[in-house]
C-alpha cells in the first residue's frame, strides 16, 4: 500500500525511500515543470530587464559621461582664462617695469641736468670769487710795496740820524727809490 | 553508508507532496522566484536613486550593464546592440541561479538539463531563423569557406554544418554539466565528512571545491553569455 502511495507520489524517478533513481536530470515526469518555469521566470526577467532596469541604467550612464564632459569642457574653459590672466599678469607686470625704466631714466636725464647747472653756476661764482681774491691780493701786494717804501725811508731816515748823519728828506727817498729799484 | 549525491537535484512539490505537473509550484520554482527578486533587488531597486554618484548596489548594476553591454557590442558589433536585452536576461538568469545555488539547502536550475537545453536550444533556433531573416539563403555561406581549397570546401562544409548543429548541445551541456558536477562533488564530500576518520580532509575539500564552484558559477555565466553573442554575430554577419 505504502509503496502504491509513494509511486502514485513520485513517479518513476524516485525509489521507496524517496531518493532519486538515476539522474534526477533526466526524469522525464518534471521536465515540463521545470521548463513552464523557466519560461515564465524569463519572460518576467526579460520585461523587468527591457521596460525598467536596463533604460533606467543606460540613462544614468549617458546623463554621468554628459556630466563628466560638461565638468571636463569647464575645466578647459577655466584653464584657458587662467592663462589669459596669467598672460595679463606678465603684460602688466612688464608694462610696469619699462614704466619704471623710463622714470629712472629720466630722473637720471633731469638730475644730470640740473647737477650741470649748479656746477656751471658753482664754476662761474668760483671764478669770480677767484678773480676778487687775486684783485684784493694784488691790492694788498701794492699797498704792501708802499708800505715797504716808507718803512724803508723811516728806517733809512733813522738810520742816518743814528750814524750821525744828516740828510733830508727828499735826498733819502731818492736813494731808498734808487735801491729798491735795485 | 549510502550517499545520495544527485538527491539535492529532485523536483519537489512545495506544497504537500502530490504529482509535479507541468504547473505545480515546485522548488525549482521557489528558486527561480528568488533568483529574479534578486535581480529585480538589484537592478530595479538598487537603481531606484538614480544617483549620479552612484551607490555601492547601484554600481554593481552598472558595472554587470556595462560589462554585457560592451561584451554585445564588441562581438556582435553595433546592429547587435539592439538584442542586448535578451543577451542581457540570459546572462543575469544564469549568473543568479549560479551564485544562489551555492547557498546551502538551495536548488539549482542551472544544473537541471532540462532548463539549460531550453536556454541553448533557444538561442540556437532564434539565431538560426534570425540568420536567414537578415540575410535569406546567404545565410548559408555560414558553411562555404571561400577561402579555403575549392577541393576541400564541401568536406569543410560537411564539418561545419555538423558543428553548427552540435552547438546547442554543447552549449547547454556545458552549463549543466559544470554545475551538477560541481554540486554533486562537495555532496560526495560532504558524504565522507560523516566518517570521523577522513572528515578533515572532506571538509577540506568541501571548501576548496566550494571556491572552485564561486569561479565556476560565474565563469559558466559569461560563458554562456559570449557564446551567444559569438552565435548571434555568425547570424548576422554569415560571411567570412
Amino acid at each position: 500500500m505504502a509503496t502504491e502511495i509513494n509511486d502514485a507520489v513520485a513517479g518513476a524517478c524516485l525509489d521507496a525511500g524517496g531518493s532519486a533513481l538515476g539522474m534526477p536530470q533526466l526524469c522525464a515526469d518534471w521536465i515540463p515543470n521545470q521548463i513552464f518555469w523557466l519560461l515564465i521566470t524569463l519572460a518576467a526577467i526579460y520585461f523587468v530587464m527591457s521596460r525598467i532596469a536596463l533604460p533606467r541604467i543606460a540613462s544614468v550612464l549617458a546623463e554621468r559621461s554628459g556630466t563628466i564632459t560638461n565638468d571636463l569642457a569647464a575645466a578647459e574653459d577655466f584653464k584657458i582664462k587662467a592663462k589669459e590672466a596669467e598672460a595679463t599678469y606678465q603684460q602688466a607686470l612688464r608694462d610696469a617695469r619699462a614704466e619704471a625704466d623710463a622714470i629712472i631714466a629720466e630722473a637720471k636725464a633731469s638730475i644730470n641736468s640740473d647737477l650741470a647747472v649748479e656746477l656751471a653756476k658753482a664754476d662761474a661764482q668760483i671764478a669770480e670769487k677767484t678773480a676778487e681774491s687775486e684783485k684784493a691780493i694784488a691790492a694788498i701786494r701794492e699797498s704792501a710795496m708802499e708800505s715797504v717804501a716808507v718803512i724803508a725811508n723811516n728806517t733809512a731816515k733813522e738810520l742816518v740820524a743814528v750814524i750821525g748823519g744828516n740828510a733830508d728828506a727828499k735826498t733819502i727817498t731818492a736813494a731808498v727809490n734808487a735801491q729798491m729799484k735795485g | 553508508m549510502v550517499f545520495h549525491p544527485l538527491d539535492q537535484f529532485i523536483v519537489k512539490p512545495l506544497f504537500g507532496d502530490g504529482p509535479v505537473h507541468w504547473y505545480t509550484p515546485t522548488n525549482v520554482t521557489l528558486w527561480m522566484a528568488i533568483g529574479l527578486l534578486c535581480i529585480v533587488g538589484l537592478f530595479v531597486l538598487g537603481g531606484r536613486g538614480r544617483a549620479i554618484v552612484p551607490t555601492r548596489v547601484q554600481s554593481i548594476g552598472e558595472l554587470i550593464y556595462g560589462f554585457i553591454y560592451k561584451m554585445v557590442e564588441d562581438v556582435t558589433g553595433k546592429d547587435g546592440v539592439k538584442y542586448f536585452p535578451y543577451i542581457m536576461t540570459l546572462f543575469v538568469f544564469i549568473l543568479f541561479a549560479n551564485y544562489l545555488a551555492l547557498l546551502p539547502m538551495s536548488y539549482s536550475p542551472t544544473s537541471m538539463i532540462a532548463v539549460t537545453a531550453v536556454l541553448g536550444f533557444g538561442v540556437f533556433i532564434a539565431v538560426t531563423i534570425l540568420g536567414f531573416v537578415k540575410n535569406g539563403a546567404s545565410f548559408l555561406a555560414l558553411f562555404w569557406m571561400s577561402d579555403a581549397p575549392l577541393v576541400l570546401r564541401p568536406i569543410i562544409a560537411i564539418i561545419e554544418v555538423i558543428s553548427y548543429f552540435v552547438r546547442p548541445v554543447s552549449h547547454s551541456i556545458r552549463l549543466a554539466g559544470n554545475i551538477m558536477a560541481g554540486h554533486a562533488v562537495i555532496k560526495v564530500f560532504a558524504g565522507f565528512a560523516a566518517l570521523t576518520l577522513v572528515s578533515p580532509v572532506a571538509i577540506l575539500g568541501i571548501t576548496a571545491i566550494y571556491g572552485l564552484e564561486v569561479l565556476v558559477a560565474g565563469i559558466q555565466a559569461y560563458v554562456f553569455t559570449i557564446l551567444t553573442c559569438v552565435y548571434l554575430k555568425d547570424a548576422l554577419h554569415p560571411h567570412h
